[in-house]
């Protein structure tokens, strides 16, 4: 073929040149979620700020600059201390309690065992229930007359036939059924996280270690735990940002009672801006735990970082 | 004295038989080399030596104690795994400690014991890094180091060389060898590279389907092979066979020479054989010669393996005469594949 046959191609319609385009495409395929992002994170949080700092409420038709005067009467509530209090309690049990059951249970479900596939069928269900739903079953399941707890107790004979317990209704018991419930509802996610980084171990190395003569616990604490570690402290970061952040197990089952002994942040923070009607306290309230969640975040993404350089 | 035997020792996963009633006795200071294609149930009885498998059948006798029902840790064995397996999360000085500290040796001991390792593999400089800071010699050496620190009985070796490039493998094998030499370590080594093998091994144990098919020098497994499968899974390019009445006659490439290159000597019986070259390949050091034997096997690819340093021009199409001692001439049983004794096919005509 000479040169003088050679043609030049049709210019490419607008579509194809905006495919094509290095500097255009990305932008616009990121658009909706940045988008997204900025409409039901960003401006809320903006929002929250906001409040924090003036007078508003659900009937102010005026709204006042403060400062910081929310921020200082909220500290000065011992309502709001002992929220703080329960707040942290509520996360470092659960997912203490977390860790030590998702290990035992991700290295017993790493097995091979007849019916392993229902057994972690049944242990993610938890996880697939919506909260609300789990919490209300819970709530019968704690309830003072019927409780189906107490009749095991009775028929185990800890308890005498016409015993009661109030699970939700004395302080410390209700505290321990919220952990419960939230350690119920946890648990999969880090169980599942768990043995994702435990399959990835290659067996090698547990051959390995057992030729190097390691017993049960030098294998479990020198070589398994330190290589599931980073991934293990994304379920731990994960289940803790989960257990101070939610609401929904208190709000179901205590309403953060009996006299305030369950209430956390998060309700409390419900019940004095959308139930009470205070905008600008809830705000303040609710944004105690930003720095908290921020440098867990920070935190997550930096382990995240570090597991996939290794 | 046998520092390791394997007695009848099967191994079976559902059906499948992975290993078939192997008898292996491994002498004391021995470098045996386990050899076989992959699937041949090699490694399946290196894993049931070390203890990391169960065998469905049979005794482990390691050191004059059966230990059958013996954990890893208690057989006086090390290994090596082909991919070293290196715990990645700790230093290389820690890695080669770990067995030591399983042990429980004291800490006073440790720290010489691990230098006397490392000095012995020249990793000294490296064992503060981390095994992903290293090249894959130097974990090969690690792993090494890590396996000798104990002084074990007997060291596993499971294809420690195969994640290494073609150069760095031959200069690994070699040192590996020497180090072998210089412990005097009982080592048992798997390995599909018939190079390796032929290299490394004082005795070669040829597997094939769960048996053990000859078990030898490397010399002799060479050179007198006990069936057509050990003939023709040792030897690149491989044994040439063709079919003779009831015997298969198997001839290595390499065996034959052109007549009017032979130069004589020795008093050796030779054969001679007609060639019709049909394509030539040149590897560089050698000629390799793709053709058919004209008159005793004319429609069986024959290949013969000529060295460049003889001065032999051919062409193809034609054909030349070659010829081969009477005594590398094979005979196997077409039906067994079983070695046979010579029925020299030349003295009836």
């Amino acid at each position: 073929m000479s040169a003088d046959a050679v043609a030049a191609a049709p210019p490419p319609g607008f579509f194809s040149r905006l495919a094509d385009s290095e500097e255009w495409l990305p932008r616009i395929l990121l658009a909706p979620a940045i988008l997204y992002i900025v409409a039901s994170v960003g401006g809320p949080f903006i929002a929250a700020l906001v409040y924090g700092l003036t007078d508003v409420s659900i009937s102010s038709t005026a709204v006042h600059f403060v400062g910081l005067a929310n921020f200082r009467s909220v500290i000065e509530d011992p309502g709001f201390h002992r929220a703080l209090r329960n707040t942290l309690f509520l996360a470092f049990v659960s997912q203490g309690l977390v860790i030590v059951l998702a290990s035992t249970l991700a290295i017993a479900l790493q097995r091979d065992f007849r019916g392993k596939w229902w057994v972690r069928l049944l242990i993610l269900l938890p996880w697939v229930a919506p909260i609300s739903l789990g919490s209300i079953g819970w709530l019968w399941m704690l309830d003072s007359i019927y409780s189906v707890l107490t009749w095991m107790l009775r028929w185990a004979h800890f308890l005498g036939p016409w015993d009661r317990v109030a699970w939700l209704g004395r302080p410390n018991l209700a505290m321990g059924s919220i952990i419960g419930v939230q350690v119920w509802r946890t648990l999969p996610l880090a169980t599942v996280i768990l043995l994702g980084g435990l399959s990835s171990i290659p067996q090698d190395i547990h051959d390995q270690a057992e030729i190097d003569g390691a017993r049960f616990w030098r294998h479990l604490l020198q070589i398994t735990v330190p290589l599931v570690l980073p991934i293990q402290l994304v379920a731990i970061l994960f289940g803790f940002v989960f257990a101070t952040t939610d609401m929904i197990v208190v709000w179901v089952l205590t309403r953060g009672g009996p006299y305030d002994t369950t209430q956390v942040l998060a309700s409390m923070a419900f019940f004095r801006g959308i139930d009470g009607g205070d905008l600008a306290g809830g705000a303040a309230i609710a944004l105690f735990l930003f720095p908290v969640l921020a440098i867990a975040a920070v935190v997550l993404l930096r382990v995240a970082r570090r597991t996939e350089v290794t | 004295m046998a520092i390791v035997e394997t007695k009848a020792l099967r191994k079976e996963w559902g059906d499948h038989t992975a290993v078939d009633g192997v008898d292996l006795a491994v002498r004391e200071g021995e470098f045996l080399v386990l050899l076989g294609p992959s699937g041949c149930g090699k490694t399946t009885l290196l894993r049931m030596i070390a203890g990391l498998e169960k065998q469905t059948a049979g005794d482990i006798v390691i050191g004059n104690r059966i230990v059958n029902a013996l954990p890893p840790r208690e057989r006086k064995i090390a290994m090596v795994f082909q991919s070293y397996a290196l715990y990645p999360h700790l230093t290389v000085a820690k890695n080669i400690s770990f067995p030591l500290r399983a042990q429980g040796m004291p800490r006073a001991q440790i720290g010489p014991a691990v230098e006397k390792a490392a000095a012995m593999f020249g990793i000294e400089r490296l064992l503060h890094r981390k095994p992903r800071q290293l090249s894959g010699g130097e974990r090969q050496r690690v792993a090494l180091a890590r396996a000798m620190v104990r002084e074990p009985d007997v060291f596993l070796l499971d294809e420690p060389l195969s994640n290494l490039d073609a150069k760095l493998r031959t200069s690994a094998r070699d040192e590996l060898q020497q180090f072998q030499r210089k412990l005097g370590t009982t080592t048992i080594y798997v390995t599909h590279d018939q190079i390796e093998a032929m290299g490394l091994g004082d005795r070669i144990a040829v597997m094939s389907k769960g048996k053990i098919r000859q078990l030898g020098p490397p010399q002799e497994v060479y050179n007198e092979p006990a069936d057509t499968f050990v003939a023709g899974f040792l030897g690149s390019p491989p044994m040439n066979f063709f079919k003779r009445g009831d015997l298969l006659i198997g001839m290595r490439p390499e065996d034959l020479l052109p007549r009017s290159a032979y130069s004589g000597g020795g008093g050796d019986k030779l054969v001679t054989v007609k060639f019709r070259v049909g394509r030539i390949e040149n590897l560089g050091a050698d000629n390799l010669l793709y053709g058919s034997l004209t008159d005793l096997a004319p429609k069986e690819r024959f290949i013969i393996d000529v060295p460049s340093a003889i001065n032999f021009p051919v062409e193809p199409g034609k054909d030349y005469d070659f010829v081969i001692k009477a005594s590398d001439v094979k005979f196997f049983d077409a039906q067994s594949g079983v070695r046979t004794s010579p029925k020299p096919f030349w003295e009836k005509s």
